[in-house]
């Protein structure tokens, strides 16, 4: 009996852990495929041209793969729609957890987490046949589809989590902190303004940090509002030109390449390139969020 | 009974057939009590008697909770907190309130001290690091701390940081402070130290008490409230209470027979 008990949980630890491990492994093979097959485009292209290379002209004769209008172009259209969601979105967090009613509170929230649903292709369509247009009329544009309409479709795409992630950050401060600040005879926007809202920086700024991820990563809907000209972004009036950002790259060029063609190497790398970036920014997201729940806590 | 215990000109506030509701809960009941001034008036009671709520009442922190619903008069120098045209801003600043958890803000020690005097408009440096220095020496925390103003008052112990929230509210210089039972989170010798804070005090402030240890209530208050379901069942002179209760009720309760 005892021997078969034992053998039963061991077993359930075991699959546990195979299971667990597999998603690791998957990971860790997409990496290794992606760099393996970015870095064979070195073999034949040097990593500074790649890299500083300022045309992007894959059929020309000789092929040209400079990596920076392309990353300029994510750049432009990212720090756009973060210059537009992050105000809204905290904005937006700071009413649902603080001023709103709970009832209109309980109401929003769902909502707010059902724009995240929306398949983004749906985005792309109403940016192309709603935004896009009103953008070119309003300013007086040769097109509208322009790094600013993709930012702003981006920020709208952007805005479900900044709101819900600044949201639980805020609403997660001790209520004790607020009445503290209001028995001294602070007023309800000096409580959230000045203790509400820098108890809650670590959560904010990981909100900040996952949507600008969910906007650099974003292909479907900037393919199809921006305009996808592979030239670099004149500043600043590069935000209302067509700009052609990396995603839309992969995304409109890996069918018709050939495979393992150096073209289809160069696609790698640029994936790569994108790869790191998230990487890096969901890193720096999660080290905020640790450091300052220490801070929260006291050491 | 209440009007021969205080002199007219000795009150601080003066409640009058106060009611409270949590939406159909009748949590107070005709409360009627007269709190002297610069003497510490204890409110004691088993749990769930009304007793925070009643304190909540005096600086309008129930305004907090949408269901809830107050009538009658809490008079403040004779002003009735509960008027329309009553600034809350300006009545916190007057009637300043310790809680039972310590809650100290997440920044520096210094920064907590100046924040009420910060808000209230106070810009000048010089002049927040003397509130500063004086709010900390009134609550007997000075000494500790004042080679660490700049670290967060999060790292302080809980004693302290009690302590330390008590100096925030003496820098916002209050006429009343509302203490809601500050002392149930902390070890002894914490206790006893903000109980001879307390009685240190009283000369300059006038301090109401919520407390679920009576012999707190009887060690540092002059006058004890008693309070069961919502109601005030016996108020008087701590001594008169301790020793010599009117009511049955209040006798058992003293006495430890139930609460």
């Amino acid at each position: 009996m005892v021997f078969k008990r034992q053998h039963k949980e061991r077993l359930l630890e075991s699959t546990l852990f195979i299971v667990s491990s597999i998603t690791i492994i998957i990971l860790f093979l997409i990496c290794l495929f992606l760099f393996r097959d970015a870095l064979i485009l070195f073999r034949t292209e040097s990593l500074i041209d790649f890299i500083s290379g300022s045309f992007w002209y894959p059929t020309s004769e000789p092929p040209l793969y400079g990596l920076l209008p392309l990353l300029l172009g994510s750049l432009v259209v990212t720090f756009g729609a973060i210059c537009i969601s992050v105000p809204l979105g905290i904005t937006s967090a700071i009413y649902i957890s603080e001023i709103a009613n709970p009832k209109i509170a309980d109401f929003l929230k769902p909502f707010v987490e059902i724009l995240a649903g929306i398949p983004s292709v749906v985005y792309g369509f109403f940016g192309l046949v709603v935004l896009a247009p009103y953008i070119q009329n309003l300013l007086d544009l040769p097109t509208g589809q322009v790094a600013l309409t993709g930012s702003i479709m981006l920020a709208i795409m952007a805005l479900p989590t900044i709101i819900s992630i600044s949201e639980d950050a805020i609403s997660s401060i001790p209520s004790s902190m607020r009445e503290g600040s209001l028995a001294m005879g602070a007023t309800r926007w000096q409580t959230i303004y000045k203790v509400v809202l820098p108890a809650a920086l670590s959560g904010i700024s990981a909100a900040v940090m996952l949507g600008m991820g969910r906007a650099i990563g974003e292909t479907m809907t900037v393919m199809m509002v921006t305009g996808n000209a592979a030239v670099i972004p004149g500043m600043p009036e590069g935000i209302v030109e067509s700009v052609r950002t990396m995603t839309a790259t992969i995304a409109l060029e890996m069918g018709e390449v050939p495979m393992g063609s150096e073209h289809y190497h160069a696609l790698f790398a640029v994936g790569s390139v994108l790869f790191i970036m998230t990487f890096l920014i969901n890193l720096i997201a999660d080290l905020i969020k640790n450091k300052y729940r220490f801070k929260l806590e006291g050491s | 009974m209440t009007e021969k215990l205080i002199k007219d000109s000795d009150i601080a506030i003066q409640i009058n057939d106060l009611n409270l509701w949590y939406g159909t809960t009748h949590a107070l009941k005709d409360i009627s009590i007269d709190i002297p001034r610069n003497k510490v008036t204890s409110l004691i009671g088993p749990s769930g008697c009304g007793k925070s709520t009643f304190i909540r009442c005096l600086n309008r922190m129930n305004d907090l909770i949408r269901s809830c619903r107050i009538e009658g008069e809490v008079l403040v120098d004779g002003e009735n907190i509960y008027d329309d045209n009553v600034d809350v801003v300006e009545l916190r600043k007057r009637v300043g309130m310790v809680f039972q958890k310590p809650n100290p803000f997440p920044m520096s020690i210094a920064d907590n001290i100046s924040y009420g005097p910060r808000i209230h408009g106070e810009k000048d440096k010089k002049r927040l690091e003397s509130i500063t220095e004086e709010a900390l020496s009134s609550a007997a925390l000075w000494d500790e701390v004042s080679d660490r103003l700049s670290k967060s008052a999060l790292d302080l112990s809980g004693g302290q940081q009690q302590r330390l929230c008590i100096a925030r509210t003496l820098a916002v210089k209050p006429e009343i402070i509302l203490f809601d039972e500050p002392c149930s989170a902390l070890d002894p010798i914490s206790t006893a130290k903000i109980e001879e804070l307390i009685m240190d005090l009283k000369n300059e402030y006038t301090i109401v008490i919520v407390t679920h240890n009576m012999q707190q209530a009887a060690r540092i208050s002059d006058y004890t409230a008693y309070f069961l379901l919502g109601e005030l069942i016996e108020y008087g002179d701590t001594e008169q209470i301790f020793e010599n209760p009117q009511e049955k009720s209040t006798e058992d309760y003293i006495t430890g027979r139930f609460g």
